[in-house]
């Protein structure tokens, strides 16, 4: 039989109508339904955790490098694809000698130049290792935190409240992260691609391309970001409150 | 029934652990009433099932067998959002090792349970101020908790434990890590809050100050209650309680 406590309002727990509770024998002031709910406002989730990356400055950038590093190259390879699909569009064959001369493999009749299998593979290690590092990092950070967590648990913090912290620093981190890796990235192909052809490797028309793909790293990195801290974020969210308790950290 | 409204009921408690293969008995049946409103002292020697016990009354411990009864809800019974929700309104935490979050300042950390209780944040930033004012720190509310000594962080942590007008503070050890007039303080505060608030404080401690101020005394001993004293017991027993802390 499920119980109720007698002294409480229902003000501000009512969002979401969960845990309602039938009334039972056991209660000595008789109300009728009560909703019990303990509440982290999406706002407030922002907050907590844009302050915590905030504090921990030095820390979130030591996990948020492998990214940066990661997310970066594989920016620089798909941007430089975009300028030499753009630099064979224009049909000029002494571009065309200039790329085969630069070590793309092209045949007579390839119209694109699209990144070579081997080198996709060294894109996909790089990401794969840069989520083992984010993997490694944040278990640390969630073992650093342990008392942290396990007082919010103490003060009424549910599960999900641990976990929502952490993805949205995760995401945060890998937003801005993933920003700098493309855009810098990006930056260093067109720097090598400018000083390689010359200008004509900036006035080519691939200007959309080269914004589609520092996009889609930037995508990628966020995802991978959010990816790597899954695990560790259930860790913590798991975590029992009464560790808290515990004397040695 | 007295008139005299019961907060905590535990009845027949008991806990068993299994580390590996052996099955360690850390509580053997425990009985136990607790008034509102009272300054409960539990004592008792490491292993003694002292911090089994006072985890189970702060719900963050299910008993083996036998029941525990905050406010006259099993809390066995409750889910994960319930025993969130007591822990958010019905109980307030203060730590040995004060736990003050260290990424927030005092302000934040005494509103960050209002948050969770669901209060907007005008009132809460309001009501936060009060309670540092109570205990004395409004001044330092924007400080971090490494700006802020052991006593202050203890002093915050009280009135993080207030924030939501809790019927019960669970203390663990609150003077463990505090030096003697500092604890001293922070016992007196405890005392007072729990006078002018009818708070019923259970503080779980080796702290023999503590004594003074409690209303009662529990006394565990291997996994069961040696004895309950009140205040007036143990006023004659002073020697006797000084004698056994220097055994």
């Amino acid at each position: 039989m499920k119980t109720v406590f007698p002294h409480q309002d229902t003000k501000g727990s009512l969002r979401n109508g969960m845990a309602t509770i039938d009334r039972s024998n056991t209660a000595t002031a008789p109300q009728p339904r009560i909703h019990r709910q303990v509440v982290l406002p999406l706002g407030k989730s922002f907050e907590i955790a844009f302050n915590s990356i905030r504090v921990r400055f030095f820390r979130s950038l030591i996990t948020t490098m492998s990214l940066v590093l990661a997310v970066s190259f594989l920016s620089f390879v798909s941007v430089n694809t975009d300028v030499a699909n753009g630099l064979l569009s224009t049909g000029d064959p002494a571009l065309r000698q200039a790329l085969i001369r630069s070590g793309y493999d092209l045949a007579p009749e390839d119209t694109r130049a699209d990144s070579s299998p081997k080198q996709r593979w060294i894109v996909i290690l790089s990401l794969l290792v840069c989520v083992v590092g984010i993997v490694n990092a944040q278990l640390m950070a969630v073992t650093e935190r342990f008392r942290e967590i396990g007082t919010m648990k103490c003060l009424g913090a549910l599960d999900r409240f641990i976990l929502r912290l952490f993805l949205l620093e995760a995401g945060m981190q890998g937003l801005v992260g993933a920003g700098v890796g493309a855009l810098s990235g990006a930056a260093f192909a067109l720097l090598g691609n400018l000083l390689r052809f010359g200008t004509r490797a900036l006035t080519t028309p691939a200007g959309d391309e080269i914004l589609l793909s520092v996009a889609f790293a930037t995508g990628v990195g966020c995802l991978l970001s959010v990816l790597g801290v899954l695990y560790p974020a259930f860790v913590a969210a798991r975590m029992q409150p009464v560790e808290a308790m515990r004397v040695e950290q | 029934m007295t008139s005299v409204r019961t907060i905590v009921r535990v009845a027949n408690v008991t806990k068993t652990f299994q580390l590996g293969k052996i099955a360690v008995h850390a509580l053997k049946g425990v009985d136990l009433e607790i008034p509102t409103g009272q300054y409960v002292s539990i004592m008792g020697p490491s292993g003694s099932g002292k911090s089994t016990l006072f985890n189970m009354i702060g719900g963050l411990d299910k008993p083996s067998t036998g029941k525990v009864f905050i406010d006259e809800v099993d809390i066995s019974q409750l889910d994960a959002y319930e025993l969130a929700w007591l822990r958010c309104r019905k109980i307030g935490y203060i730590f040995q090792t004060f736990n003050i979050i260290q990424v927030m300042t005092a302000l934040e950390n005494v509103t960050l349970p209002m948050t969770f209780a669901g209060m907007r944040s005008e009132r809460a930033t309001e009501k936060g101020m009060e309670l540092l004012e109570l205990v004395g720190l409004a001044d330092r509310f924007q400080h971090k908790p490494f700006e802020l000594s052991g006593g202050q962080q203890q002093r915050v942590a009280i009135a993080r434990a207030l924030a939501n007008d809790p019927a019960i503070i669970l203390a663990d050890e609150p003077t463990g890590n505090l030096d003697l007039s500092t604890g001293e303080e922070i016992i007196t505060l405890l005392k007072n809050l729990s006078h002018e608030r009818g708070v019923t404080i259970i503080s779980a401690t080796h702290d023999i100050k503590m004594l003074n101020v409690s209303d009662q005394v529990v006394w565990i001993r291997d996994g069961r209650i040696d004895k309950i004293e009140s205040r007036e017991e143990l006023t004659i027993s002073v020697g006797r309680i000084d004698a056994r802390a220097g055994a």
